[in-house]
């Protein structure tokens, strides 16, 4: 009975698990890589600011802000800054296509099971958040993200760069 | 001898035809009633949203490819993780799914037995010395009223 019980509590711990507050250190479990072999982890972005940003193929909103995102990397992607898409639940197939579509040049990563994004604690997609050098959770931005939102929210979180 | 050799031929293509027209081609409908819908919850089967609608597109074309129904719930496992199956595959930390409420049953029923067995023991349900169900004996005011009651009738 005991090992029952015991059972359900584990359970309910890992559903239960809530979103990351500011200030929280992010999950950093590795992913395959969306377009090509391997694997890479928010662990190897230490260092850089990072923008992870949570999309599929399947959701509207996911491409009405992917053309935002991709200008936004292009003015602020560098050795100190990039935006990391994460493809969650989505076939593979239909994220590459994606990412051909929009054209988009930032790293994708590919959470097929979405443990990732239930790690993150996302309610809905897409879902961005702004990691720091130290991987912190610094800005959080539930739903699509635009040009505006990029400009007044997350670039003054970056850092300048020397001149 | 050749002609012993074309009946054995023909006795093993007749056993393995069946065999291999036994191998069913896949329908969406079988597989729809198998596999969730991971963003919705809800088996495939049940599931109107985008992401479903491309999952039925991702199970017609494998198919039309001739991919048997295993085959196909592999693929969806290697896109989706085990989560996709609506049944949890019987090894690993899933198997306990299936072993944990066979083991609560075994456990409820060995308690139950060996509840019955210590009340049993203890003459629970039972007032005579043999485990037998007895109504209780009258106490002696009881039967001398009874058997004033008894001697006013001329029986």
């Amino acid at each position: 009975m005991l090992a029952v019980v015991g059972l359900l509590v584990f359970g309910l711990a890992i559903k239960g698990s809530s979103g990351l507050a500011v200030g929280d250190p992010v999950p950093t479990a590795a992913m395959p890589v969306l377009e090509g072999d391997g694997s890479q982890s928010l662990a190897g972005y230490r260092g850089r600011w990072v923008l992870v940003n949570f999309w599929a193929s399947w959701c509207p909103p996911c491409r009405a802000e992917a053309s935002a995102l991709e200008d936004f990397q292009r003015q602020y992607g560098g050795p100190r800054f990039a935006v990391l898409g994460i493809d969650t639940r989505d076939l593979s197939e239909d994220g590459r296509d994606f990412v051909e579509e929009f054209d988009l040049s930032y790293p994708q990563l590919r959470d097929g099971d979405g443990d990732v994004s239930h790690d993150f604690g996302t309610t809905g997609l897409p879902e961005s958040f702004l990691v720091d050098p130290a991987g912190k959770l610094r800005l959080h931005a539930p739903g699509a993200v635009d040009e505006d939102y990029l400009n007044e929210a997350v670039a003054p979180l970056l850092p300048k760069e020397e001149s | 001898m050749r002609a012993r050799i074309a009946l054995v031929a023909a006795l093993a293509l007749a056993l393995l035809a069946p065999k291999a027209g036994a191998a069913e081609q896949a329908s969406l409908t079988e597989i729809e009633k198998q596999v969730m819908c991971p963003v919705c919850g809800t088996l495939l089967q049940l599931a109107e949203s985008p992401q479903a609608q491309r999952e039925r597109v991702f199970i017609n074309r494998l198919i039309d490819e001739g991919k048997s129904e295993a085959e196909i719930k592999d693929a969806l496992e290697a896109e989706y993780g085990d989560e996709v199956l609506a049944l949890p595959p019987d090894s690993g930390f899933s198997l306990s799914a299936y072993v944990v409420p066979i083991l609560a049953l075994l456990i409820a029923a060995a308690a139950l037995a060996i509840g019955v067995l210590r009340w049993r023991r203890a003459g629970g349900g039972s007032d005579g010395d043999d485990g037998s169900m007895r109504p209780p004996a009258p106490s002696e005011r009881d039967s001398e009223r009874l058997d004033a009651d008894l001697a006013r009738y001329d029986l």
